[in-house]
This record gives structure tokens, C-alpha cells and sequence, in this order.
């Protein structure tokens, strides 16, 4: 038998439309035009960013509802679910502050109370973010085996599935904030601007997380002591101003330092961000959802066969 | 996936153009990939990398409304070819070139999460296949009253039997309004009455113009539901012609002739 059987007789008259009927692929009995799609071989490992943006764009919605799917499975709709979130962050906040008040002879007051909550519940939704994120890809296994989408939409879910777990802490902020007496203005507007710097920051780490975690399985098991790590090396725990020269490059090296710092600045000192902490904090922040999505981007398509 | 700005075009009334495809993918067989066994491994120096030339060269097309069926051994190619068709592997070399939407129903467990109820995952499903949030709501009701499962939509997918949950599947695929249908082993859900549908709908389908690609091990299926048929064999196209022929051919190739067990789903 030769290798290529010849196609049957019938199939062979090939009819040719008119030349420039092609490109626009209607169907024969015009109704409305059907969507072409090629796949290639990339040649630079990436593929065309512009169709990948509009794609993901396309499809935001998926990101949307499994997020909201994700917020259901942990009860994010109901009383209780809902009081665990606001619970577990307030007994967290007061924890560190009896430690931190302790280690400072009992000198630390209210104002320092709403610097210290602020910033572990800013901290703890980029923490969120990055620990639902690097299991995003892992556990879509399944869909991602079976659907052809941009897979960038999963850890981006993750990135909004925390931002949703965020929110309801702002109500446990605000009556600390007023009770401390601390200005309640126009400036605090500010605090927009800086969260959407921490939503890109905790996107880009969670993309360059969730793609490393197809390759190396572990990263999970030994993320919560990077993450706890870098909570100790922003400026949460302590004002920024605080920190001993000798030991200043922590905060350098820290993306996340100049979006903490310019939080506290706003909210507990009432004062607009210094433009040098904000430019050096939109750098990083921009700098690292760069870095993450070129590299989760370059690699997904490798991933239904690591999976 | 992009659309295309050059000048090949899929639209002379084919709706699939698979070119000089060859797919090769490096999978690792450690138990777990882990940093800590890379570390180790990278110590010994020793590769734990194997190299798989799962497609080679595989060249044919498709016209609209054309129902073709692949069949073959284990281990030819067939679920790769189909995977690369809907874009979720990438192709080493060649192109693929498709015209119209895409939907899949594949072999390796269809993309439902288990914990996730019937309603969420139908949902899920619909929109990362692209489908926008109204589309899914029209089609909800029809792909649950296809299914037939209008009673246990709301309960987590691990409480369904593995007929409801296939049949939930197909019904997702089908209903997806695909110009594209890709189906991989997995006619053989349900009971006999909702496979007769099933092939119902299929014809329904190609009878709109739509195209469908048939993976099955069931030579009685791809006699019945084919116009053309694909044999493949270790990466490579043995024969494309009339469903009749290659059957005879693969039949005789593998000498195992045609008798029930080999027509019919095990």
C-alpha cells in the first residue's frame, strides 16, 4: 500500500472562488464571515502581542467568573465566609502590634496602629495574589489541556480573586483610621492610584510564579517562607523612615518598599506620596508585570505538554 | 492564535489546511518536576528529557461540511494531531490553518473541574472558549436539556456518574455553535438511546456546512458518521481516502479483520 492513498475521485474538483473572496472568508451561502486562525511555530518564542492582548481581552470574562467562581468555593457570599476574611486579617494586625509595641518599650501609638494595619492588609492582598496565582496554571490542568485561551487569564483570576478578598479589609481600616484621628481629606484619594500599582506589581510576580510552578512543583512549599520573608523586609512592620542606614538596601532591592512607604505617607501621616517613592514604586511595579508576563507568556504554550 | 495576514487563504472551501505539520515535544519523565530534583539532576549531570516526534510531516484538508474520521493504533499521533488542530499544542513545524470557531471534545478528560458544580463549569468552559457571557446564557438551556440533566446542575461534578458526566461533555461541544468540531474518543458516552442522538446531532451539524473531525477507535462509528477517513500510524498519514478503504486497509494492516469487537465501542 503506498503511503498517500489518493483522495476519492469526488473530492478531488477542487472549485476556486473569485480572487479576493479569499482573504475574507465568508461562507458559501454568505452568512456572516467565520473566524480564521492560524497556528504556527513561533519563531521568537512569543507570539504576536497585539492579537495576544486583544484575545485576553476577548476573554476577560472568563477571568471574571472564575474568580467569582473561586470566591463562591470559599464561601466569599456568605456571613461567615465573609466575617473570616475581616477576622483573620484584624487578629493578624493585632498580633504584630503587641509584638511591635513590646520590642519599642510600649512606645507605639494609635497612628502607628493604622500604618502597621494598612500596610500588612496591602501587603497581604499582594501576598494573596502571588500564593492563589502560583497554583492558578497547575490546577487549570485540566481546562488548559482541553481549551485553546491565553493562559495568562488564570493567574490574573487569582489577582482578582485577592483584590475581591482585599476589599471588605478596608472597612475594618476605616474605623481605625478615623478612631486615631488621623485626616480624613482629599489626599486619601491617593491610595488608588497606589493599590492599582500593588495590583500590577502582584500580577506580575504572579504570572512569573505560575509559570516557574509547571517546572519546579516545590515552588509552592517554599513560597509562604519567601512570602513571610519579604513581609519582614517592607516597610510594615516599621515605618520606612525607621530603618538604619546599614541596613537600607533591603528597601532598595524591595519592589514592593516605595508602594508601602507611599501608602503610609497618605494614610498615616496625611500627606501627598513624595514623587520620588511613587516614580521608584510605578518603576518596579511596571518593571516586574513586564519581566512576568513576557516570561509566562513565552513559555504557556508549553505548558499543556508540562501538565 | 492570530488571524492571518498573508496571503494563503483556508476559504477555497476548505475549513481545516493542515500543512508539512510535524510536532515534536521534549516531555520530562522525572516523578515530579521539582527544583530540588533539578539541582540534584544537574549535580549528576544526567537529562531526564526525552524527545517525542509525536507528528511528522502530516499534510491534508478539510472541507466545509466534511465529517473525517482519524483512526489508528495507540501511540499514532492521533490525540496530538487533534490538539495542535485546536491549538493547544504548539506546532514544531508547518502550519495549521483553520476557518471558523473551534470547539473540542477531547479524550484527556474534558476541562471540568469536579469540585466545581455542573451550571459553574458549563459556564467556565463556555467563556474560555470564547464565548461571550449572553451567547452562554442563551445556549445554557439548550446544552443542559441536551444533556438531560436539568435536575443536577447545581451539584458538584464529582456526584456524577461517568455517563452524565460525559454526556454533559458532549452536549457543552455540540452546542457551542462550532463551525469546527473536534472530537477525540468520546462517542462512547451514554447509553445507546443518547448515542443515537449524539450521532444525530453530529449529521445535523455537517449538514450545516459545519465540520467535524472524528477520532475513534469504533470503525463501526466512522463507517456510519464519515465521508472521509484519515489512517495514521506512528506519526505519519498511511491513507486518506473513502472510510471503506482505509478500514479495509488498517483491518488488513493490523490483521485483526472486522468483526463486532472491533466495529462497535468496547
Amino acid at each position: 500500500m503506498s503511503p498517500h492513498t489518493e483522495r476519492p475521485a469526488a473530492e478531488r474538483v477542487v472549485t476556486v472562488p473569485p480572487a479576493g473572496d479569499g482573504r475574507d472568508g465568508r461562507r458559501r451561502d454568505g452568512e456572516p464571515t467565520r473566524e480564521r486562525q492560524v497556528h504556527e511555530p513561533h519563531r521568537v518564542g512569543l507570539p504576536p502581542i497585539g492579537a495576544y492582548v486583544a484575545d485576553l481581552w476577548r476573554r476577560r470574562e472568563f477571568a471574571f467568573e472564575m474568580s467569582r467562581t473561586d470566591l463562591r468555593a470559599q464561601h466569599f457570599n456568605t456571613v461567615f465566609g465573609q466575617l473570616w476574611l475581616v477576622i483573620n486579617p484584624l487578629l493578624l494586625a493585632c498580633v504584630y502590634f503587641i509584638l511591635v509595641d513590646i520590642l519599642h518599650a510600649g512606645s507605639r501609638g494609635t497612628d502607628f496602629f493604622a500604618h502597621l494595619m494598612a500596610g500588612l492588609f496591602a501587603y497581604h492582598f499582594v501576598s494573596d495574589a502571588v500564593r492563589q496565582g502560583a497554583k492558578s496554571v497547575v490546577a487549570g490542568g485540566r481546562l488548559i489541556l482541553n481549551t485553546a485561551f491565553p493562559r495568562a487569564l488564570l493567574p490574573l483570576s487569582s489577582v482578582m480573586t485577592a483584590f475581591m478578598r482585599f476589599v471588605p479589609t478596608i472597612a475594618i481600616y476605616a474605623p481605625v483610621h478615623v478612631a486615631s484621628g488621623l485626616p480624613i481629606d482629599a489626599t486619601l484619594l491617593w491610595v488608588v492610584p497606589i493599590v492599582a500599582l500593588l495590583a500590577l506589581l502582584a500580577s506580575g510576580v504572579a504570572m512569573l510564579v505560575a509559570a516557574a510552578q509547571v517546572y519546579f512543583r516545590d515552588i509552592s512549599s517554599f513560597l509562604p517562607y519567601v512570602l513571610r520573608i519579604w513581609l519582614y523586609a517592607s516597610p510594615v512592620l516599621y515605618y520606612a523612615h525607621e530603618v538604619p542606614e546599614r541596613y537600607g538596601v533591603i528597601l532598595d532591592v524591595n519592589p514592593i518598599a516605595p508602594l508601602l512607604t507611599a501608602l503610609s505617607e497618605v494614610l498615616s501621616q496625611g500627606e501627598v506620596p513624595a514623587a520620588g517613592v511613587l516614580g521608584l514604586g510605578l518603576v518596579w511595579a511596571a518593571g516586574i508585570f513586564v519581566v512576568g508576563a513576557l516570561f509566562f507568556v513565552s513559555r504557556e504554550r508549553e505548558f499543556a505538554v508540562r501538565l | 492564535m492570530q488571524s492571518a495576514s498573508n496571503g494563503h487563504s483556508a476559504s477555497d472551501g476548505h475549513s481545516i489546511k493542515v500543512e508539512g505539520l510535524s510536532v515534536t515535544y521534549r516531555t520530562s519523565y522525572e516523578r515530579a518536576p521539582t527544583f530540588r530534583n533539578t539541582l540534584i539532576r544537574l549535580g549528576r549531570r544526567q537529562r531526564m528529557v526525552r524527545e517525542i516526534d509525536a507528528l511528522k510531516d502530516v499534510s491534508f484538508s478539510v472541507r466545509h461540511g466534511t465529517v473525517l474520521g482519524i483512526l489508528g493504533a495507540n501511540g499514532a499521533g492521533k490525540s496530538t494531531l487533534v490538539r495542535t488542530i485546536a491549538g493547544i499544542l504548539p506546532p514544531t513545524s508547518g502550519r495549521v490553518e483553520l476557518e471558523g470557531r473551534v470547539s473540542t471534545l477531547l479524550a484527556l478528560g474534558v476541562g471540568f473541574n469536579k469540585q466545581l458544580s455542573g451550571r459553574e463549569n458549563v459556564v467556565l468552559g463556555g467563556l474560555a472558549a470564547g464565548l461571550s457571557r449572553s451567547e452562554m446564557e442563551a445556549k445554557y438551556e439548550e446544552i443542559v436539556e441536551f444533556a438531560e440533566l436539568e435536575d443536577f446542575m447545581d451539584l458538584p461534578m464529582r456526584t456524577y456518574s461517568s455517563g452524565m458526566y460525559g454526556r454533559l461533555a458532549f452536549s457543552v461541544a455540540v452546542n457551542m455553535d462550532p463551525d469546527i468540531l473536534l472530537i477525540d474518543e468520546a462517542l462512547s458516552v451514554g447509553d445507546a438511546r443518547f448515542r443515537r442522538k449524539s450521532f444525530d446531532k453530529m449529521r445535523e451539524l455537517c449538514g450545516q456546512a459545519r465540520t467535524i473531525v472524528l477520532v475513534s477507535h469504533a470503525l463501526g462509528s466512522i463507517r456510519e458518521l464519515c465521508d472521509e477517513a484519515i489512517w495514521m500510524h506512528k506519526g505519519e498519514v498511511r491513507g486518506w481516502d473513502e472510510p471503506d478503504a482505509v478500514i479495509e486497509a488498517y483491518t488488513r494492516f493490523l490483521d485483526v479483520g472486522e468483526d463486532a469487537v472491533t466495529l462497535e465501542d468496547v
